[in-house]
């Protein structure tokens, strides 16, 4: 029999209240539309926080590609809904998920074929894993054509509203998956770099995104993505219910993981890197863990994100702003998950919303001075952040009592 | 060199650990050059030598930190050079640092729970889903745990963090967590560095204590003398990357190689000298 405790029982009812809270305050009409979507996307930088506190906060590997993974999410989720909502047709689905299962399919041949071999170089297992992974969703784009009438065929059937939202969750899972497949492949030579080298790689990486996303019509050769003009007509339909469901969802696993064996390896490479290795721990398949988990909870983010306003530019994922999730989670306390969530909330109600108007007219570019500032006052009063070391009670690890009967006699076969 | 004095008992049994012509460059610097060692099962094996010697480069060698450039490591009876540290740790080699190395920010009970890792015998899902196969391992695992740290006097302290420990009790609860995942050999790196007298008595206690309760074999580097002639059996003793000196501590307390070594050339006549004066050492 499952036992349910008593933290997690009030932590549950503690979100529903939340929810029907705000959900209240939304379709009551006393949040305007402008402070729904603020909220809408707190709750989306709070995964992609999350996932980022896993890779820098928990693994201790400082990454700046977190929002590159977040803009192919976006991207992703975006096109196949596009084309379902304006062309009528589940062809981006199809061959997305295929994509996606093969890409899947592709890593575990590859992974049992690498196991195998000893003195594998890491740039050779990197290729390897290239090449064949190409290869198969190459096979997946030419079987998702002839499949692509039947599945629209199918989802025609569908009251229009039903299609709709399961073809939407459905790109923002794949989003997810497709993100975290693409962390996989570019992690595994780029993790063996050292700290500050990992940073400069997934900083060039985040680049690297966003300028294919400036020419995604003419260079990736998808018309509707439109390039550097933005897309636009994607359809709105990202709610409050699935931004906090998903919300719970990846606060849950991120608390499960911590609090178990899988968890505190991953916490190990932050702690000690060649101390974790003396242990047994295998350092590389934990960091690449982290990784590609934080890589999928960006995707799902960005998923999420696309269906907020419809829109997309490649602008929104300039490197710069790929500071942003890394300020959430030093402000939030790095190795917080309630601080990640709290600053995450806050960034986005203080910044895009609060200072944009508070302050007078024409001066909302100074946001952007305010916020550095709060910010270092925040680094000289509290370095750890504002939640570092505190956790809900729900999220925190409990130190299990002693047994008794170690408790009764103290051994004493070894001196002090 | 003088010539290692094997005994009849050792020569018997199956070395654990067999290097042969272990070498390593650093650039054009030869660190280790053409090693060689066995080490017997439940032995205490000593490895001194003045700074610089290789003593550490050895064990991380040993241990995977570092490829050998030539030579064999054969543990248990199988090739483990080119292995990776973690590997190696799996196949039943632990060790301390020289400078400790805990997980400092972590409790003390994690940082034992780390080295079980290995051993959770639960998969990712279950850890995700935290399913009832997580609890009952994780409880075992826990409870395995406290346990352990009740043999090392540590289960008191379970909830503090690593860090603000005293330092030998940090230096025994490193101890203590490279034994969780139950070694064959255990390798320790200047163990007794920084410590008071009444800090070294007792950790000469505890690894004699270790050695009969766990059935380790033992390789040990180590600056005071007094520690390594109270608990070695046997020593090999290093200078610039290669053995000086085999024998047990009396032999090697009258080396002429190794006095020359430590204090420098002729400080081995000097000492001869000395010795016939006092008539003792």
């Amino acid at each position: 029999m499952m036992k349910i405790q008593k933290t997690s029982l009030f932590f549950i009812l503690g979100a529903i209240v939340f929810y029907l809270i705000v959900q209240y305050l939304m379709s009551s009409g006393l949040l305007t539309t402008f402070f729904t979507t603020i909220i809408l996307i707190g709750g989306v930088m709070a995964i992609v926080s999350l996932g980022l506190n896993l890779i820098y906060g928990f693994n201790g590997q400082f990454s700046l590609g977190q929002w590159g993974f977040y803009a192919i999410g976006a991207y992703t989720a975006a096109d196949i809904t596009f084309r379902w909502y304006q062309m009528h047709t589940a062809q981006a689905l199809v061959v997305a998920l295929l994509a996606v299962v093969f890409a899947g399919i592709a890593f575990f041949i590859v992974g049992k074929v690498v196991k195998a071999i000893k003195d594998f170089d890491v740039l050779s297992i990197f290729a390897l894993y290239l090449v064949v992974t190409v290869f198969f969703v190459y096979l997946a784009v030419m079987l998702g054509q002839p499949l692509t009438q039947p599945v629209t065929a199918f989802f025609m059937q569908m009251p229009p509203q039903v299609s709709m939202q399961v073809i939407y969750i459905l790109a923002v899972l794949i989003a997810g998956v497709l993100a975290a497949e693409i962390s996989f492949i570019f992690g595994l030579p780029v993790l063996t770099l050292g700290s500050d080298y990992f940073g400069i790689a997934t900083l060039g990486f985040t680049i690297i995104v966003k300028v294919l996303l400036d020419n995604s019509d003419t260079l990736l050769g998808f018309a509707e993505m439109k390039g550097a003009r933005g897309m636009v007509g994607i359809p709105k339909i990202t709610t409050w219910f699935w931004v906090f469901l998903f919300l719970l969802i990846v606060v849950g696993v991120v608390r499960n993981l911590l609090h178990s064996s899988y968890g505190r390896a991953i916490i190990s490479v932050r702690e000690d890197e060649i101390a974790a290795k003396a242990m047994g721990i295998d350092v590389g398949q934990y960091k690449n863990l982290a990784f590609v988990l934080g890589s999928f909870f960006a995707g799902l983010a960005g998923g999420l994100y696309a269906h907020i306003n419809g829109f997309l530019h490649p602008d929104t994922f300039n490197f710069i702003k790929s500071f942003d999730p890394m300020i959430i989670i030093v402000f939030g306390g790095l190795g917080s998950v309630t601080g990640t969530v709290v600053a995450s909330f806050g960034w986005a109600l203080v910044l895009e919303g609060f200072l944009r108007l508070i302050l007078p007219q024409g001066f909302e570019t100074w946001r952007f001075v305010v916020y550095p500032l709060l910010l270092l006052v925040m680094m000289l009063l509290k370095p750890n952040g504002l939640f570092g070391g505190v956790e809900m009670p729900f999220l925190k690890q409990t130190v299990p009592p002693l047994p008794e009967s170690l408790l009764e006699e103290p051994k004493k076969e070894v001196s002090q | 060199m003088s010539e290692p004095s094997t005994t009849e008992t050792t020569a018997q049994r199956k070395p654990l650990l067999q290097i042969e012509k272990l070498t390593i460059l650093f650039g054009g610097l030869r660190a280790v050059n053409n090693f060689d060692l066995s080490v017997y099962p439940h032995e205490l094996i000593g490895l001194i030598g003045p700074n610089g010697a290789g003593k550490t480069t050895v064990f991380n060698m040993i241990t995977g930190i570092y490829k050998p450039t030539s030579g064999s490591i054969i543990f248990d009876g199988q090739e483990i050079s080119g292995y990776q540290p973690h590997q190696i740790n799996q196949r039943g080699i632990a060790r301390t640092f020289q400078n400790i190395r805990l997980f400092p920010n972590l409790t003390v009970l994690d940082n034992v729970r780390i080295a079980y890792h290995t051993h959770a015998g639960y998969s990712f899902v279950d850890s995700i889903l935290h399913s009832d196969t997580y609890r009952q391992k994780e409880k075992e695992l826990t409870e395995k745990a406290q346990e352990f740290l009740s043999v090392f006097n540590l289960h008191k302290r379970q909830q503090e963090i690593a860090k603000n420990l005293p330092y030998g009790e940090q230096r025994r609860l490193e101890i203590a967590r490279a034994l969780a995942a139950n070694p064959k050999l255990l390798l320790l790196d200047e163990p007794a560095a920084g410590m008071n007298p009444a800090e070294v008595a007792s950790l000469m206690d505890l690894i004699h204590f270790i050695r009969d309760k766990f059935q380790l074999t033992i390789l040990l580097i180590e600056h005071q003398m007094r520690v390594v002639m109270g608990i070695c059996e046997y020593i090999n003793v290093m200078d610039f990357g290669e053995v000086i000196a085999r024998g047990t501590p009396q032999e090697i307390q009258s080396n002429q190689k190794v006095i020359e070594a430590y204090l420098g050339p002729g400080a081995g006549v000097l000492s001869e000298k000395y010795r016939r004066k006092s008539g003792s050492l």
